[in-house]
């Protein structure tokens, strides 16, 4: 008989705690020295859609959720604060939120990173300029995808916002920032800040010189004391103040998928991987210097260790891929959980010529369409839900191939190998598929929560837990590979229709 | 009703009863709710029982519904949520054991690998999910056939080939081996499948109680065994049933079992 948690085969602490702020969920991951994961506990929030095009989150339901998971995952591995060095923070990016920072409390919903409202802010910034207008200075295009216009348009619509924020009790914070400030105390001396990853997703940061770029911020009509300080990626904020981590150091930030560049060992110039969750995001380490992409991808900040030179990336970024799974489950009713897409869809041997295109916020990258809608392309009576879950799959790995393809004319080199990693990659008719479809191997590592690992790591190299970026190199192994097995006219040919579904997304909604 | 065939309508009857409330009844009581001869009731039970419909609890004699019902109802789990629920848990033990890992559910009379993580070196492998392993000689067969007696049933019904010197293949021997799994918890297969090779595995349970699948290390025999002809090393047969509580915990299963 046994009930209780054996934790026999698991090594000893002292242990990192790693925070994932993210779209769907908040969780809190405890990892010992050799990266193994020695506690989990996970939340998930609720996703608000007030109308067509807009998400929002209640941000003092995930303080709450943050605050319930840490507790939860440090009674799970009974562990008392002294066994853990210093915590992480990873979050969902671009996610944007203000708050009175007299009373802590948040003055709206938090616009989500899919939210499409800022779209006419985002062309009237664009009349002067165009899309590119600041793709010099932050290497983004003007989209509603980033958090600047979405600070915009809350000090237009929040009424008395603007006069109170001019009056200096506003403090505006992507996810890192709301969840550091909560942690260290908020109202009582919580500290502002943000790390250079997350401010480099604003449309507000100057990449060269990392810090805000006035003239933006005032092209933006955006008030400079709303924003945090920018900080490094790993480095000491402050100390926890209260909860199940009181007085634990709060040693780094990362935005999700920086972590997880991070957490898979990219630590070299050239390497690469792709995360698979809410979207997908593909990110190569471009190593010190900013890369400026002419393939309609973004250059972003990878990570900044303490006071060494700032690493860049370049970044795919795809809106919706576990988004549609989801979609799959809960707006269309085929299937009872994410992973049954799988089983749905091999029932049937091909797409019975459907492919869907999920551009439900638009089109990210290489596009950037914000006119774009979501088309089911090739539909017959022949087609059934079976032939619709191989097509959600598709679109997945199709939409990772143009990413692909723009990356190799952007950067140069030719991926050999793509690294993997999120919960899509549970899914192995998925990751046969990309590996077909991009005709390369694709290759999961053994720990799959590598944006949790990402943040544990960098607070651990904050504190001396881990030496260096070698040490934390050895701890990546390979927990599986898939190798393409497609013949190259299937594939040229699929990815032809593909790219024809594609033209029929954009331009659909109406330039007014 | 004219048409019908008495026994299934008996039969229905009792399942029916036993559905209410995944109630546990011992042969008198369902005899005398259903106006049976207690001769009949039991000569129906056993039917079902082999059939994998229903089971009997081994110390109280009592009755109650079995794994393949609920496979057939829509309480079965999907073998891809199963994969996904098990992900954290067996990349864990591959790293700790350092082997190879499969998880496998019962499948037309074999055992079908719906998940595999790599040996943790730089060795060439390939994705072995779709593959399927034989009930009797291979670990994951075996600790399914103890905690699940539909798959026993099949086990005990199949032909049993002989893959190596060390396969056992006789219906007794069978019997005990699946005995003491039942009772320690775990399965071995030592170099009962393939010369050299070795596995250590161990049953999953979802929130009924029902084994629905196994986790199970594979390695090179040396390395599994203290030495080529001594005991499973202690440490690994710990680690997996470590991996296989954490996947039952995560289905909701395991207050109430010996796992
Ligand atoms: N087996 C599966 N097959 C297909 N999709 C899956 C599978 N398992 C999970 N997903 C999808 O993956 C997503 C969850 O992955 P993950 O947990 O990595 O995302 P996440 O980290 O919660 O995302 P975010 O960080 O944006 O909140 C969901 O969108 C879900 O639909
Ligand atoms: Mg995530």
């Amino acid at each position: 008989m046994t009930d209780k948690q054996s934790n026999s085969s698991r090594g000893q602490g002292p242990y990192i705690a790693a925070i994932d702020q993210g779209t769907t969920s908040s969780r809190c991951i405890v990892f010992d020295k050799d990266g193994r994961i020695v506690a989990v506990d996970q939340k998930e929030h609720e996703q608000i859609f007030p109308k067509p095009g807009w998400v929002e989150h209640d941000a003092a339901e995930i303080w709450t959720n943050v605050q319930a998971v840490v507790d939860g995952a440090i009674a799970q591995a009974g562990l008392s604060k002294s066994d853990v060095k210093a915590i992480g923070i990873t979050n969902q990016r671009e996610t944007t939120m203000m708050w009175d920072k007299n009373t802590g409390a948040p003055v709206h919903n938090a616009l989500v990173w899919q939210d499409t409202r800022t779209d006419v802010l985002c062309r009237e910034f664009g009349r002067k300029g165009g899309q590119d207008r600041w793709r010099r200075e932050t290497g983004l295009p003007l989209a509603s995808y980033f958090a600047g216009p979405k600070i915009r348009w809350l000090l237009d619509n929040v009424e008395g916002l603007r006069e109170r924020a001019e009056r200096g009790d506003i403090l505006f914070g992507t996810m890192d920032s709301w969840v550091i400030w909560n942690l260290t105390g908020g109202v009582n001396g919580g500290v502002h800040v943000t790390d250079v990853t997350n401010a480099s997703r604003t449309l507000l940061m100057n990449l060269h010189t990392l810090a805000w770029e006035p003239k933006i911020l005032e092209a933006m009509g955006i008030p400079e004391s709303v924003l945090p300080e920018i900080r490094s990626s790993a480095e000491v904020y402050g100390q926890a103040v209260g909860g199940s981590l009181a007085g634990v150091p709060v040693a780094s930030a990362l935005g999700d998928q920086q972590a997880a560049l991070f957490g898979q060992t990219c630590f070299d110039e050239g390497e690469a991987k792709s995360t698979y969750g809410t979207g997908t995001f593909l990110l190569m380490n471009t190593a010190n210097k900013p890369i400026n992409s002419y393939n309609g991808l973004i250059t972003t900040v990878g990570y900044r260790i303490g006071d060494q030179a700032p690493v860049y990336a370049l970044e795919g970024s795809i809106a919706i891929t576990g988004a549609l799974v989801q979609w799959m489950r809960d707006q269309m009713g085929l299937i009872q959980s994410a992973p049954e897409i799988e089983t749905l869809a091999l029932t049937v041997e091909d797409n019975g010529g459907a492919y869907f295109v999920p551009a439900f916020s638009g089109l990210f990258a290489p596009h950037w369409r914000s006119d774009a809608r979501g088309v089911i392309a090739g539909l017959t009576r022949y087609v059934t839900k079976a032939h619709i879950a191989r097509a959600v799959l598709e679109a997945t790995a199709w939409q990772t191939r143009e990413i692909c393809d723009a990356m190799a004319k952007d950067s140069g080199v030719e991926p050999t190998t793509l690294k993997v990693d999120g919960g899509m990659t549970s899914n192995n008719l998925l990751m046969q598929t990309l590996a077909d479809f991009l005709g390369t191997p694709v290759v999961r590592p053994m720990v799959a929560e590598t944006t949790c690992l990402g943040a544990a790591y960098a607070a651990g190299l904050a504190v001396g837990f881990w030496s260096d970026t070698d040490e934390l190199r050895a701890n990546w192994k390979r927990a599986a590979e898939w190798t393409p097995d497609m013949s190259e006219e299937d594939r040229a040919d699929q990815y032809r229709k593909w790219l024809k579904a594609v033209e029929r997304t954009k331009g659909w909604i109406d330039e007014d | 009703m004219s048409g019908s065939i008495q026994s299934v309508e008996r039969a229905a009857a009792i399942l029916r009863l036993l559905g209410g409330g995944e109630r546990r009844m011992g042969l008198t009581d369902i005899a005398s709710t259903l106006g049976l001869a207690k001769a009949t009731a039991h000569g129906i039970l056993r039917t079902l029982q082999q059939e994998g419909f229903v089971e009997q609890d081994a110390a109280t004699g009592r009755y109650q519904l079995g794994a393949e019902l609920l496979r057939l109802g829509n309480s079965y789990l999907d073998i891809h949520d199963l994969r996904a629920r098990a992900l954290v848990w067996t990349d864990d033990l591959a790293r700790s054991s350092g082997e190879s890992v499969h998880l496998g559910v019962p499948h037309q009379g074999g055992v079908l690998v719906v998940h595999h993580v790599f040996r943790p070196d730089d060795s060439r492998q390939v994705v072995e999910v779709g593959a399927m392993q034989p009930l009797h000689s291979s670990a994951m067969g075996k600790a399914l056939a103890a905690f699940d007696p539909v798959v026993r049933t099949q086990l005990l019904a199949a032909d049993r080939p002989r893959f190596t010197a060390r396969t056992v293949t006789g219906r007794r021997d069978v019997e005990d081996l699946l005995e003491v799994v039942r009772e320690q918890g775990w399965a071995s297969d030592l170099e009962e499948s393939w010369e050299g090779l070795a596995s250590v595995a161990s049953p999953v349970h979802d929130r009924r109680g029902v084994a629905v699948g196994a986790v199970g290390v594979t390695g090179a025999v040396e390395r599994v065994r203290e030495s080529r002809d001594g005991a499973v090393r202690p440490a690994l047969v710990a680690a997996v049933r470590d991996c296989a509580r954490a996947v039952t915990r995560d289905l909701g299963g395991g207050r109430f079992r010996i796992n």
